[in-house]
């Protein structure tokens, strides 16, 4: 589905990404870890073209998505769901929702209408006439992932998406990526929350200084403890 | 101060020549951070096209199309031409605009030359109208009204509309729109376009209020910027209602203390700055 190769870049002023190098398969969920700074946001930006430097290989299903426009790469397929939501604020929920609505692609089974938007997200539906910024975070949070599922991607770029959230709101947030799993869509999760992430995610990798240190099934990762403490320090000194 | 129905007429008559040479400006600037320095130039060519074409047909409504097209081409030919090489170099489109806006000034002068030219309102809005126990210009009263259906169009453009769901969210967060499959760039042509377009229409509208001669564009220029920061940048309403303030302000200052109208709305801008740095209507940047 998704291949990125040796990937070096960043915004000017040095390099964020050194050579990183990951693959998400068809179908696949794919956790993207990392302590804050190590790249996870960076490598998405990357994806969608909106780095000043950027050198490697970036494709999709096969071809290219190097030098074209975001909003190709979004034609193409892929979909981000970023890091701060990013809701538009003179926008009601209603039209967050719709502003990138595309109709269903040939080249993939999955298909999300309206419909089927509201009804994994009800809350949506109820709060349509409402300033998108108005909702709740973890409403914000719902309105951004199916504001990007209506832009009929094939792949799913999940930044950091339980981040500022209730622990209520986190599950219901894993809740959501299981369900877009068991329907088939591939997923890069960066994610913080490592319980969320490896709950979710088929293969995991760990990112630092940008550059790919350890790779494996989430399974590994949960069984090794080392390089949990390792590398996501963060998890066992709450840093 | 002498507020009566005629100082009431004659400032929002000019508020509707400003909302006109504002809201693309505003609008523009909003979406890709940059200012329209042409604006001026685009309703001076407007003005003068208006005179020519109505002094050859000897009809205004001809004339106000002609104007509003021809400031339509030269804003597309701007930004097709000009602009799209310098994408994300807002200091040189800046620039840019500055040295069109001499251009246009010079090759103005140079047809038309120097001397003001004024237009006949057309037949039916001649003369004067009594309101409210007043006298006033007919034609002041029309300005009024076709500013205030042009204002509610845009309104209803921007808020309404898909379209508009386009403009409003690449003023919010144009990358975020981008990541999202619309292609900002055409967003931003169209709305430059009809910006221009509205500049050469305001041009028009105003020569037989204000005349049209050399200088004209850098004073206009200069009250949409005015306007721009009152109401907040990307804001229409911002737009609207700046415009209305300024134009209304301006006006009643002129009555008393002529010299001093500037100086009075530049004050008043600077106090409502203090207040609220992003503007009426704007969001903190």
């Amino acid at each position: 589905m998704l291949e990125l190769r040796d990937l070096s870049g960043g915004y000017g002023d040095g390099s964020v990404l050194n050579g990183l190098s990951l693959t998400v398969e068809e179908g696949q969920v794919v956790a993207l870890l990392g302590r804050n700074g190590a790249g996870k946001t960076t490598t998405m930006r990357a994806i969608f073209n909106l780095l000043p430097q950027l050198t490697g290989s970036v494709t999709l299903r096969g071809e290219s998505l190097r030098g074209l426009a975001p909003y190709e790469v979004s034609a193409r397929g892929v979909a981000l769901v970023p890091q701060g939501r990013r809701i538009f604020p003179s926008l009601t929920v209603e039209e967050n929702l719709l502003i990138g609505a595309r109709p269903p692609r040939s080249d993939s089974k999955l298909r999300w209408t309206v419909d089927e938007i509201y009804s994994l997200f009800p809350v949506l539906r109820e709060r349509g006439r409402v300033r998108g910024t108005l909702l709740s975070g973890g409403e914000q949070q719902m309105l951004t992932l199916a504001r990007s599922l209506m832009t009929q991607p094939l792949l799913l770029l999940c930044d950091e998406p339980s981040e500022g959230l209730a622990p209520v709101m986190v599950d219901r947030v894993g809740e959501v990526l299981q369900r877009l799993r068991a329907a088939g869509l591939s997923i890069l999760l960066a994610e913080q929350n490592l319980d969320l992430a490896l709950s979710v995610a088929d293969v995991a990798y760990i990112i630092e200084e940008g550059r790919v240190i350890w790779h494996g099934t989430s399974a590994d990762l949960l069984a090794n403890e080392d390089v949990q403490a390792t590398y996501l320090g963060i998890r066992i000194q709450g840093d | 101060m002498p507020i009566n129905a005629a100082s009431v007429v004659i400032g929002l008559s000019y508020a509707s020549l400003l909302f006109l040479i504002s809201v693309g400006l505003s609008v523009v600037f909003g979406l890709m951070r940059f200012v329209n320095l042409a604006t001026g130039a685009l309703y001076l060519v407007g003005g003068y096209v208006a005179w020519s074409v109505a002094n050859r047909t000897d009809n205004f409504w001809l004339a106000l199309p002609a104007g509003a097209l021809v400031a339509l081409v030269i804003g597309v030919v701007i930004e097709r031409g000009f602009l799209d090489r310098l994408l994300g170099k807002e200091l040189m489109q800046v620039s840019l605009t500055l040295g069109v806006a001499y251009i246009v000034a010079d090759v103005t002068r140079w047809i038309w030359g120097g001397d003001p030219l004024r237009v006949r309102a057309p037949e039916a809005l001649r003369g004067s109208t009594r309101i409210f126990g007043s006298v006033v210009p007919t034609y002041r009263l029309a300005l009024i009204v076709i500013g205030a259906i042009l204002a509610i169009v845009v309104w209803y453009l921007l808020e309404r509309t898909r379209w508009g769901a386009y403009v409003r969210a690449g003023v919010d967060d144009m990358e975020m729109l981008e990541c999202l499959g619309v292609n900002g760039r055409r967003i931003f042509s169209v709305v430059f376009a009809l910006g221009a377009l509205l500049c050469g229409l305001g041009g028009a509208l105003g020569t037989p209020v204000t005349g049209v001669s050399p200088g004209i564009d850098s004073q206009m220029l200069l009250m949409a910027l005015i306007v721009v920061v009152l109401g907040g940048l990307g804001s229409v309403l911002g737009a609207i209602v700046a415009s209305g303030v300024v134009g209304m302000v301006d006006n009643m200052v002129r009555t008393f203390w002529p010299e001093a109208s500037f100086f009075v709305v530049w004050v008043l801008v600077a106090l409502v700055l203090i207040v609220r740095p992003q503007g009426l209507f704007g969001r903190a940047v």
